[in-house]
């Protein structure tokens, strides 16, 4: 069984309350199909849960088949670092059939963020180690395609549509 | 189900193509380790599927002097186009014909299906099994084995 090597820590995009029992991690790709089939799963597992769930998302680019999605991964970085990590993150995943260079910059303006900041972000690579870094901790924690979910740090193995989902983290809130 | 080959037994070498004109041998790799990951077919439906994986993490692989090699018994055709559509950098042997004979040497072969299991094996420079694991045939074992063992090897 895996688990997640590195736990969650303060810099971690950390959607729900600190002390909510049970935590679901994410490792995505924002240009992944399955990533974009999860997104609204993910969204109603939340609902579902309330403040019982904190949902983290960590990085996890497959580059060589998603030519966009580094710099989609690198556009949510810089709007985490404006204080719109979430706005982005949805903005993404609900935008993923229009992803070219140059549209992220759009989008970061159309969410009232600094486009010619992330611009120059991009190009210098200001978040590209932190993005790499979520990624080796994924390889590490055994994430071995996308989305691949860890509930209260145990790897889910097998389908993740809604019932499955909710049932593993009402297991996991039955355990502790 | 017989077991595959354990950590301490030498690689048994073998020589397959790589290209649809090109053979690879695995005593060619002697002196640096070798990753050999067996598994049953190209083409599986999802994206980052254990080879893509693979793919995405050769810079870190490369950091240990490690050669990565992909083996299942799809024919070299097969393998081309695969390798194509998903980008692939490294090699993808084809255990063509006779079919799965290498898969069988390292007991990596499910006969039933006569396909590969999903098996790795991490290789030292030597040409000794440093490393290896078998993986339920429905379970992508990601790479967590693989880094650590390389991690593990003598310097």
């Amino acid at each position: 069984m895996s688990m997640l090597k590195i736990p969650v820590r303060p810099e971690d995009h950390i959607d729900g309350e600190a002390d909510a029992p049970c935590t679901l991690v994410e490792y995505g790709d924002y240009q992944c199909p399955h990533c974009g089939r999860a997104y609204p799963i993910v969204k109603r597992v939340q609902k579902h849960f309330g403040k019982r769930l904190r949902f983290v998302f960590r990085n996890f680019p497959l580059n060589e088949i998603h030519p966009q999605a580094e710099t989609a991964a690198e556009t949510a970085e810089f709007a985490g670092s404006q204080g719109k990590y979430w706005e982005m993150h949805d903005a993404l995943f609900e935008n993923q059939n229009h992803f070219s260079p140059a549209f992220f910059p759009e989008l970061a303006q159309k969410l009232g963020l600094d486009a010619a900041g992330l611009r120059d972000a991009l190009a210098t690579e200001k978040y590209r180690a932190h993005v790499r870094s979520d990624f080796m901790s994924g390889a590490r924690s055994g994430v071995n395609g996308t989305p691949t979910f860890f509930i209260n740090g145990q790897r889910l193995d097998g389908p993740w549509d809604y019932q499955e989902l909710v049932d593993a983290i009402n297991g996991a809130l039955a355990g502790s | 189900m017989s077991a595959i080959l354990p950590a301490g037994t030498p690689a048994p070498d073998f020589t397959l193509h790589v290209t649809p004109d090109q053979t690879l041998s695995l005593s060619e790799l002697r002196g640096r380790p070798v990753i050999l990951a067996f598994y049953p077919a190209d083409w599986s439906p999802v994206c980052g599927d254990q080879m893509g994986l693979y793919n995405e993490l050769l810079p870190e692989f490369q950091k240990f002097h490690a050669e990565l090699l992909g083996v299942s018994v799809d024919g070299v055709w097969c393998h081309e186009a695969f390798a194509k559509d998903r980008h692939y950098h490294f090699p993808l042997m084809a255990d063509f014909e006779p079919k799965g004979a290498v898969a069988h040497m390292y007991g990596a072969y499910r006969s039933q299906e006569g396909v590969a299991q999903r098996a790795l094996f991490v290789i030292d420079k030597n040409g000794v099994i440093a490393w290896s694991y078998l993986s339920p045939v429905a379970v992508n074992p990601g790479a967590e084995g693989i880094l650590e063992a390389l991690e593990n090897l003598p310097k």
